[in-house]
């Protein structure tokens, strides 16, 4: 197991009290898996990545462990979390076209970073041209400055950089949000290479799209309001869906060439709860067809048959 | 009901305005009433830049918008132009910007009322905001009097819809609504164009999300670099699509149910076909006017539109 994760709590903090963005989350990664994370805003998700790597100032850790290749990761320590940074765990952020200093040369700026976690960036150049070249990038960009690349092409720098150092965990953050179809595409096959290759040995892809996901992603977990509701290879999960709002959220995504004449498909109808003050129970409750007395009492994540993950009394 | 006619737009760049960048050139099509047209492309595809000429937040460079037979750009009078925005309206992309955050949603209402409709009693306008409110499948009391956070996206979006029903609306220039919204509710959203356009509402929609694209459009317009490539009734389009353009951005959709490299198989098994505007012959490779391949679907040349081979 590359990553461990049992009843992991991070709250945010505000003047109104704790919001549990982040409520008792279980779960581990084997080696060479890529997790995809699927949920609504507010779901917790990037609570989750951002918790494995950096908690920002409002962000509390308070309770459960992580652990990565059978090391517990001080989550909660921030000095004490930087050896781990960058050489075990690392991030490509949300918005990699502005994770890069706009008054470096990108290889200037990559020496520097390596710099700062003690690694010689002569020793790791050759590496480093190698792997540009295989996500299609000349050695001249790190004489560039970020403003001379495109949005495709800083994300592919951002990408080689976070994983230069061969991390065991890469979590990667809506990477492809801002991306046209084509490079969203070539973005993601690498970070699929990359894994072929053993750059990194386990992947979490945090996304909204279901659709992108399940192109790249071994397994796929959907959580809901700072909850876990289903984990189960992507397969499964987007044929053979058990939590009511896994099959609700499936039947929410147009494809290519249905029209609203032919299928017209509906949302999910409410609003997921406030975590400020959560409801007892099944936190999807208010919001699902199925939902009787049985869900006033919270339904435990287990497993339905082998890899296969649910939260919901009703999942048979 | 709106046409677009050879349209161009050249913005000046570069530091002195001396360079020119050619956002949209030669577009043409129409949009019906009741009927739902998509402009799908990538960044730099000009299809923002259709939207905001038909709003008149852009200029006309050449060619012509014309509006049920008046020319949208020669407005002159501040009459005019009201009356023009009494039919045409716009949502855009991130509905938390179009809320000013610091007063309630409400607003936006009050201030369509005392621009368009400075008569109408206060019974009188709560009926008609609470009716047009239902439209967009909200409830009044639920999202009235609240603040713009307290709202979720989805929700601002439809209460956009809903303040530009509230005029003898004719055309919604929808541009990317939904890419800022949750999966689950942008479907919501979706339906209630589809909704409207039953009602006879036209809806020009932007959208560079292929899959949301087709949804709800009876029309698709494929846009790249400022031209159209492809373009032609929705099923045409997507069931037959006929420039190596589509064809790549088809590819590279992902699908739930089909794998990237399932799609590459099918789509290489049917190879590109020959470009439809010029023969081998041709010396001049420029892009052409699109050829008509079927009752309605026009394709452009297969040419990357710089003048080399195609």
């Amino acid at each position: 197991m590359s990553l461990e994760v049992s009843d992991l709590r991070v709250y945010y903090q505000t003047l109104r009290g704790d919001v549990r963005a982040l409520d008792g989350v279980s779960f581990s990664l084997a080696d060479g898996e890529i997790m995809g994370l699927v949920g609504e805003s507010g779901s917790g998700k990037s609570t989750l990545g951002k918790s494995l790597i950096r908690l920002d100032s409002r962000m509390r850790h308070v309770g459960g462990s992580v652990r990565v290749n059978d090391t517990e990761l001080p989550i909660g320590n921030d000095p004490a979390m930087n050896p781990f940074r960058f050489h075990e765990v690392s991030l490509i952020p949300q918005y990699a076209m502005s994770a890069l200093n706009p008054t470096r040369r990108i290889g200037r700026m990559i020496r520097e970073l390596l710099g700062s976690r003690g690694v010689q960036y002569s020793a790791v150049r050759p590496e480093l041209e190698r792997r540009l070249a295989l996500v299609g990038l000349e050695p001249d960009v790190l004489r560039r400055f970020p403003i001379e690349l495109s949005g495709g092409m800083k994300q592919r720098v951002v990408m080689v950089l976070s994983t230069l150092l061969d991390p065991a965990l890469l979590i990667a953050d809506e990477v492809t949000s801002a991306l046209d179809v084509s490079t969203q595409r070539a973005v993601s096959e690498a970070l699929v290479e990359f894994r072929d290759r053993g750059y990194v040995s386990s992947m979490v892809f945090v996304s909204h799209d279901l659709a992108l996901v399940a192109q790249i992603a071994d397994t796929t977990m959907v959580m809901y309001a700072g909850k876990l509701a289903e984990k189960a290879p992507t397969a499964t999960l987007v044929s053979e869906p058990r939590h009511p709002y896994t099959r609700m959220l499936l039947h929410s995504l147009p494809e290519v060439g249905v029209t609203i004449d032919e299928r017209r498909q509906e949302g999910v109808a409410g609003n997921p709860p406030g975590l400020l003050d959560p409801p007892t129970g099944c936190r999807f409750r208010a919001r699902c067809p199925l939902a009787d007395d049985t869900c006033a009492t919270e339904p435990p994540f287990v497993d339905v048959e082998p890899d296969h993950w649910v939260a919901c009394w009703k999942a048979e | 009901m709106l046409k677009l006619d050879r349209v161009h737009k050249v913005y000046r760049v570069g530091t002195f305005g001396t360079d020119r960048l050619t956002a949209v050139s030669d577009v043409g099509f129409e949009v019906h009433p009741g009927r739902v047209v998509s402009l799908i492309g990538e960044s730099g595809s000009g299809k923002s830049t259709i939207g905001r000429m038909v709003l008149r937040l852009a200029s006309v460079t050449s060619g012509s918008i014309t509006f049920a037979g008046n020319d949208v750009s020669q407005l002159r009078r501040h009459r005019h132009r009201k009356d023009y925005y009494r039919h045409v309206q716009g949502v855009f992309q991130d509905p938390f910007s179009s809320f000013n955050p610091i007063f309630k949603v409400d607003r936006v209402f009050e201030m369509l009322r005392s621009e368009y409709f400075p008569g109408t009693t206060d019974p009188e306008w709560r009926r008609r905001m609470g009716e047009s409110i239902r439209t967009v499948t909200l409830d009044p009391g639920e999202v009235l009097g609240k603040f713009p956070h307290q709202l979720s996206g989805g929700q601002l979006q439809r209460l956009l819809i809903a303040r530009a029903l509230m005029l003898d609306l004719r055309l919604l220039v929808a541009d990317e609504i939904i890419s800022m919204l949750d999966a689950s509710t942008r479907i919501d959203v979706l339906n209630l164009l589809g909704d409207l356009r039953a009602r006879g509402l036209g809806v020009l929609f932007v959208t560079h999300d292929l899959a949301l694209g087709t949804y709800v459009s009876d029309t698709s317009v494929i846009l790249r670099s400022g031209r159209i490539v492809e373009m032609g009734p929705t099923g045409h389009v997507f069931a037959k699509p006929q420039h190596p353009y589509t064809r790549s951005l088809l590819a590279s959709v992902p699908q739930l149910h089909r794998s990237w490299a399932e799609v590459d198989a099918e789509l290489s098994a049917e190879p590109d076909g020959p470009c439809p505007v010029h023969t081998a012959a041709d010396t001049e490779v420029l892009p052409g006017p699109l050829v008509r391949i079927d009752d309605d679907h026009f394709v452009g040349c297969s040419g990357d539109g710089t003048g080399t081979r195609c």
